[in-house]
């Protein structure tokens, strides 16, 4: 169901686990589906050995995708129109994301009710791993 | 850069969603889809990714007869140091001008956009390169533009 701007106020907030004890394998289910298959997210010799991180990570595009979710949970299938991230740390197997989205802007333009979300993922020592904004068509 | 034809087909969306962990039936069961109000079934916003399963040329996919950089016999398939510890994904936005729908066949284009340099304590020099990608539709409508940036560090980024 679509939001309707007259329920929402400037601080709600909609928080999700997005994904707990993030397994390799679902690194590799991700590089499948969206056909990056960079070493760096699906190799651990070539990782640990060749470019000296501690182990494979996530694709960014991966704790996005993630973090869409609840982006979708709340907001209702379909109605995004903006949604952009920064990277901020990296993501690691076995990490737990939280995703938070807070409305930030409730407003009008052309007649289209608009909600604006601040977003902030976080992993389990509480530091964001990716930050970002989104807008989506609400009703009244 | 060449243009890309993308055609979004109803089982790669499913298999995208289940890789990011989303059991949305609006993904993945077009009679529950009919019934939300996306109408159908749509693809997750992060989907416009997935071109890259499309491009003939992607260097992050290995390929027959083609050495791979990963490992294998050896800890890289090929030979000497990589020029830097690779490419990371800094910043990813995009705008939504309708979602994706299985069926659409996308006509997808990238151009570079603006490069410029960072020192970082954590890994060196960075270099960002912006890359603005704008995906359209079998009518010629622009569906969603991205804008990405990606960072290639001196170094690898340091856990501390």
């Amino acid at each position: 169901m679509a939001l309707k701007a007259s329920a929402l106020k400037i601080g709600d907030t909609r928080k999700e686990r997005v994904v707990e004890n993030l397994s390799r394998t679902q690194i590799v289910q991700y590089a499948g589906a969206s056909g990056d298959y960079n070493p760096l997210h699906t190799d651990e010799v070539y990782t640990t050995k060749v470019a000296g991180y501690p182990s494979t990570f996530a694709h960014g595009m991966l704790t996005m995708g993630l973090t869409g979710k609840v982006v979708t949970d709340y907001v209702g299938d379909g109605t995004l129109t903006k949604f952009g991230v920064r990277f901020t740390n990296q993501v690691w197997p076995g990490d737990t994301l939280d995703a938070t989205a807070t409305v930030t802007a409730i407003r009008e333009d052309s007649g289209q009710h608009y909600v604006d979300l601040a977003l902030s993922t976080v992993n389990q020592d509480g530091k964001e791993v990716m930050a970002g904004t989104a807008t989506a068509r609400i009703d009244p | 850069m060449a243009k890309i034809t993308f055609p979004v087909e109803a089982s790669h969306i499913m298999m995208f969603a289940r890789a990011i962990g989303d059991t949305n039936p609006v993904y993945h069961d077009a009679a529950a889809a009919k019934q939300t109000e996306a109408g159908g079934i749509i693809a997750p916003p992060t989907f416009p990714q997935a071109v890259a399963q499309f491009d003939p040329d992607y260097h992050l996919r290995p390929k027959p007869g083609q050495k791979w950089f990963g490992s294998a016999k050896t800890p890289s398939g090929i030979e000497g140091k990589p020029a830097s510890s690779g490419s990371l994904h800094a910043e990813h936005h995009y705008e939504y001008h309708r979602h994706l729908r299985p069926g659409d066949i996308l006509t997808v284009e990238t151009h570079q956009g603006e490069v410029w340099e960072k020192e970082s304590k954590r890994a060196g020099k960075l270099t960002f390169r912006e890359r603005i990608t704008e995906y359209r539709d079998q009518a010629g409508d622009l569906v969603i533009t991205v804008r990405s940036v990606g960072v290639t560090t001196e170094r690898p980024v340091d856990q501390g």
